[in-house]
């Protein structure tokens, strides 16, 4: 098991999120959220930070970027030798990064450009998209030392082990521009602090920043497995995203109706609901009960063309919503807003599993 | 105000200060006056959560709104939030031989008003809204102290440990005038405004507390 922190220590500390979103597709550059994130410092403790941004590969918008961390070059050839077997590579390079003191240790990581080849995707049967997503399961369970941390088209995660402002300098985020940020500051609780543990974990353009710590993981893993998901980052916060992949994309639930399966009201909430909705909400629960999320969380989940912010259905997470504009905020503390935009038309805090959804040029509150 | 200090997101501010008064503007930090000892502290601005924290005495205003768990197991001073609280306001918050806290929160609150009071007064007027000014689970686990809710209507799902007695006339409000005037003059609000609405008396059944709480024995 890898030590938790520096030198064995652990240190006490609350993740920090934060979420930045144009409605209008305004092209934020990616500097805005590192200042948005870097306020809420004391909420991490330097073995996790992160960042997702969507509408960031305009020339390359229709087809799918894959971020790969390698340990080391046997795992790369591997990889390569499998990618080039199913996708078409327009591009590829190392992923300019900047060295830094702060950020040290760094796996090797690459960035492809790829499509899938159009015979193995018709030999496989599968829908593109599905084609695509047990690629990412298939490398990151069967490749020792791969992962690939991105995988969505027109948006990218950029992750490593440090605190997140270091984490947006070393991956020269200002040099990139997009309609919607997602950040995450980490603080490990019960698993090591690696490369791959960082947050956000990504699945296709789904991306989950998460702060907070899911006491029915192992109930989640057990039943979102069955699917073909595989939980193999060490962390809690992957079940989530698979969670909402296979909610959204395989079932086809709203986002609205995915909050209020991951997020379920208590049953004594809902037996005070009309009947209409006690009957929709009961239907969810039961249907999906291996999906509900027990134990404190607020995430911001990230999709091309949206956000969505979610508290656990106690609340036991801080999470603080605002609006100016066309623009939309999400963050664990008011001042990671207001240190971006301190003027803000309306700022509030959701209540407990209830979803806050921001959509691109008013669009569908459902992704695809 | 000239003698305001600029914040934006500092942890701890006040923190154990036992004297003098500190104002300040901007956003605090969370645990804004934790173990405050005497000190008043004035927030122009939203505060965030944790604020009060174990606070012992003194005092803190808010000219805004606060976050979750204000008033987080406070046994002493008074908190005076103008707008909002968020959810678990004060929870755990206690009382012992003269020292009572008060927590008066100006309009409304999340779930978990109260949870495991044990002490001291909650005081929630619901100025900005027409409807229930709580949340759901309203003093859930209360133990001790009281809340005192300025509606109409009560919350349908208060839990079986909690009392709940409208208050027929100003005598019963005799122990919290003293707040309720203060928050009066410290945010410019009318108390006959205040007074316009009745107001229920929370209490825990002392009977059998832990009687039904979250078991069924």
């Amino acid at each position: 098991m890898l030590k938790e922190g520096f030198e064995g220590n652990r240190i006490p500390s609350g993740c920090a999120v934060s979420g930045i979103f144009s409605k209008s597709g305004e092209r934020i550059p990616g500097d805005k959220i590192i200042k948005s994130i870097a306020i809420m410092h004391e909420r991490s403790n330097g073995l996790g930070g992160g960042f997702a941004g969507y509408g960031i590969y305009p020339e390359y918008k229709d087809i799918y970027a894959f971020h790969i961390f390698y340990n080391n070059s046997r795992a790369k050839s591997e990889s390569e030798s499998c990618l080039e077997e199913n996708f078409e590579i327009a591009s590829m390079s190392v992923m300019p990064t900047r060295p830094i003191p702060e950020i040290t240790d760094s796996p090797i990581i690459w960035r492809y450009f790829v499509n899938p080849k159009k015979r193995s995707l018709e030999e496989s049967q599968l829908d593109e998209l599905e084609f695509v997503a047990r690629f990412v399961t298939k490398v990151n369970s069967n490749i020792d030392g791969a992962y690939i941390f991105s995988s969505g088209k027109n948006m990218g995660v950029f992750k490593a082990v440090g605190y997140p402002e270091d984490v947006g300098v070393f991956y020269k985020l200002e040099e990139y521009a997009g309609y919607s940020w997602t950040a995450h500051g980490r603080y490990p609780t019960n698993t090591p602090g690696w490369w791959g543990g960082a947050h956000p974990f990504a699945l296709l353009d789904y991306t989950i920043v998460h702060n907070g710590e899911i006491s029915s993981y192992d109930a989640n893993r057990r039943h979102i497995e069955m699917f073909g998901y595989k939980c193999n980052l060490l962390t809690d916060t992957e079940v989530i995203t698979y969670i909402i992949d296979y909610l959204v994309r395989r079932v086809g639930l709203t986002l609205q109706e995915t909050a209020n399966v991951i997020a379920a009201p208590f049953w004594s909430t809902i037996s005070r609901c009309s009947e209409e909705e006690k009957n929709r909400l009961t239907y969810l629960r039961n249907v999906f009960a291996g999906l509900l999320i027990n134990g404190p969380f607020s995430i911001i989940l990230g999709f091309n063309g949206g956000m969505m912010a979610l508290n656990d259905r106690l609340k036991l997470r801080s999470m603080v919503v605002a609006e100016k504009g066309d623009m939309g905020y999400v963050a664990s503390e008011e001042s990671a807003i207001r240190i971006i935009e301190p003027d803000l038309d309306r700022i509030w805090a959701p209540e407990g599993g209830e979803p806050v959804i921001f959509t691109l040029n008013g669009g569908e509150q459902k992704c695809r | 105000m000239n003698n305001a200090v600029q914040v934006m997101g500092e942890r701890y501010v006040g923190c154990g200060a036992d004297a003098g008064e500190i104002i300040i503007e901007g956003i605090p930090g969370n645990d804004l006056g934790a173990y405050l000892d005497g000190a008043d502290i004035t927030v122009f601005g939203n505060a965030q959560d944790a604020t009060g924290n174990t606070m012992n005495n003194g005092s803190i205003t808010i000219h805004g709104s606060t976050g979750d768990t204000v008033g987080y197991s406070m046994r002493g001073g008074a908190i005076y939030v103008r707008d909002n609280a968020g959810y678990r306001a004060g929870i755990h918050m206690k009382a012992s031989i003269g020292k009572v806290p008060a927590l008066v929160i100006g309009g409304q609150c999340g779930s978990f008003l109260g949870e495991y009071q044990a002490g001291g007064y909650i005081i929630v007027l619901g100025l900005n809204c027409d409807g229930i000014p709580v949340g759901n689970f309203c003093g859930t686990g209360m133990h001790g102290g009281k809340i005192f809710l300025r509606t109409e209507r009560l919350p349908d799902d208060l839990p079986p440990q909690v009392v709940a007695q409208k208050a027929v006339d100003y005598a019963e409000l005799d122990e919290i005038m003293p707040y309720i005037d203060s928050y009066c003059a410290k945010f410019g609000v009318d108390k006959a405004k205040v007074m316009s609405k009745p107001f229920y008396i929370l209490t825990p059944n002392s009977k059998n507390p832990y009687k039904q709480l979250y078991c069924y024995n």
